[in-house]
């Protein structure tokens, strides 16, 4: 069963937000890591390749100078990537765009401030231990928003976020949903938008089923099936 | 056709055009200040509108696309318009004149409490040290005792090993680590910050007896003084902060555990951002000045108490009456 805050708003209607559980946070940070490893790495190993090259300065300058060049942007990288990536866009790093998913405030379903999202980072010694992120992924397990104790502590929480999409009223007519109502009008516009990635059997037996609350007699070929669909929702 | 159907579909032809230029109107919100003042008076008459068909979408169809598609252009422009002022300068000098000398305030009887427990603790140490001298071994490393046998501190030659600045970078980042681990245990009822805190005041209490019997106990306060008063100092404010967090767990009052823990954690930041602060300062004294034999003794001890002071004017609020007092005088 999916999980959502409600976020009350002035209108009356609540915002609805999906929460992201273990699965999509998880799949989020798999990619924020390989970004941020990969990156660090590149740093590094451009620098220190650089370095094995130029060889320029004495042996104490070269040390200070390699370590303020090489090996500190490299741990800033790999250690400030989340921190300082959440607060420029907005409480999402690249992973968790990919995933699809975003960081709110509980309060109201905005982006968290600067503080909230510092908070949830300084956290982080906690939720990775003892290691493998092991005592956060047992908390959004076990927590009702699926959170770690990061975001108990900064009030924030994971959800998906899809941006809307208008192709699909784009694709729906007045007509049809006055000939099939709203829900079947849109079901039968799903269904042809799935057709080539759905199975024979299993497109024939959906097709067949919206047909018959629609009132029209199912043809058994597929293509005559398709043909009758568009027909309904043209 | 049934009526339903039919009234259905009425609204739909009436409103899909606005649910398609709400939609294209979040991409000109998305960059929030430059949107035009027209596009965003647009984006709030249509906030209550959409509100409206996305309640009636989700009777009438609550998993259809159309539902999902009202719910995410509500929840973006949501998002949008209610999306606080950007006030990030404001916010980081409200920070050091109000908000840092608030929680000290706040967390009195803590730091008063922690600065106990650590000032014990490294009596504690002293005295264990000083009746079992074997025990210094729990305190230092073998190479440490060797060297303070033969007289030397472990300090004597660090910027021969390294550089001023990679040790001052090296210091800071361990202080700043250790303090926000002995913040962040405070989510352990409050139990993990006083080991933390305890085994520090410990480890210094023992580590100065261990000196003091071979006499060198003088030259350690020597290279402590410049950055040392700031930098316990800021240790037992983290110690506090946990320990708030502990208690906030322990005894939430009439809130939630969560939601005290929250207010816990959000007024112990703002703190801790301050202290921190100042922890990189230390850091940078304790790489360039400390274990610089050219400065004395006196020298060190008063840019050390300089900057204590500096701490303790911004923490106990000063920085905030300064204008007023300067307005009240004028």
């Amino acid at each position: 069963m999916e999980s959502i805050v409600r976020i009350p708003s002035v209108t009356g209607v609540d915002v609805e937000l999906k929460i992201a559980g273990p699965g999509g946070r998880s799949y989020a940070f798999v990619i924020d890591w390989h970004i941020r490893f990969l990156a660090a790495a590149a740093w590094f190993i451009v620098g220190a390749l650089a370095y094995g090259r130029l060889r320029l300065l004495p042996a104490d300058e070269a040390q200070a100078s390699y370590t303020f060049v090489v090996i500190v942007p490299s741990l800033a990288i790999y250690f400030l990537y989340h921190p300082v990536l959440e607060v420029l866009l907005r409480g999402q790093t690249p992973g968790k765009r990919m995933a699809g998913v975003r960081l709110v405030a509980l309060t109201d379903g905005g982006a968290p401030g600067v503080g909230a999202l510092l908070v949830r980072n300084v956290f982080r010694l906690v939720d990775s231990l003892p290691s493998f992120y092991a005592v956060g992924l047992l908390t959004t397990m076990l927590t009702k928003n699926a959170v770690r104790i990061g975001d108990i502590a900064a009030g924030t929480v994971l959800v998906y976020d899809e941006p809307p999409s208008s192709q699909l009223l784009d694709r729906l007519s007045g007509r049809a949903v006055a000939k099939l109502g709203l829900e079947q009008a849109q079901l039968v516009r799903e269904l042809l938008d799935r057709w080539p990635q759905l199975g024979a059997d299993a497109r024939r037996k959906l097709a067949a089923d919206l047909l018959a609350r629609a009132g029209v007699a199912a043809p058994q070929d597929d293509a005559a099936l398709r043909a009758k669909l568009d027909e309904l929702v043209a | 056709m049934s009526g339903d159907n039919l009234a259905g579909a009425k609204w739909f032809e009436q409103r899909v055009a606005e649910w398609r230029s709400a939609g294209a109107r979040l991409r000109g919100l998305e960059h929030g200040k430059s949107a035009p003042p027209a596009t965003v008076l647009e984006a709030v008459r249509a906030y209550p509108e959409i509100a409206r068909d996305l309640a009636i979408a989700r009777r009438a169809a609550p998993n259809a696309a159309l539902t999902r598609y009202l719910e995410g252009v509500y929840r973006e422009l949501h998002r949008s318009l209610f999306r606080p002022p950007a006030a990030l300068w404001r916010g980081v000098r409200r920070l050091f004149t109000h908000d840092a000398a608030t929680a000290v305030r706040a967390l009195r009887w803590q730091i008063v409490a922690v600065v106990s427990l650590f000032v014990v603790s490294i009596g504690a140490g002293a005295w264990l040290v000083s009746a079992y001298p074997e025990l210094a071994s729990l305190f230092a490393s073998e190479q440490m005792i060797d060297g303070v046998q033969r007289g030397e501190l472990w300090t004597d030659n660090l910027l021969n090993v390294f550089p001023s600045s990679l040790l001052s970078v090296r210091i800071f980042t361990n202080n700043i680590v250790v303090s926000l681990f002995a913040l962040s245990l405070g989510v352990l009822y409050g139990l993990g910050t006083f080991y933390l805190i305890a085994m520090n005041g410990l480890s210094i209490g023992g580590i100065f007896a261990f000196t003091a019997q071979h006499g060198i106990a003088g030259r350690l306060f020597q290279f402590t003084a410049a950055h040392g008063f700031v930098e316990l100092s800021v240790i037992c404010i983290a110690g506090a902060v946990g320990m708030s967090l502990g208690e906030a767990l322990v005894r939430p009052g009439e809130l939630t555990r969560a939601a005290a823990f929250q207010r816990a954690v959000a007024q112990g930041l703002k703190l801790m951002v301050v202290c921190l602060t100042f922890l990189v300062g230390a850091g940078v004294l304790e790489g360039f000045v400390s274990p610089d034999a050219r400065f004395p003794l006196g020298a060190r001890l008063a840019i050390g108490l300089s900057y204590f002071a500096l701490f303790l004017l911004v923490l106990s609020g000063a920085l905030a009456r300064l204008p007023k007092a300067r307005a009240a005088r004028d």
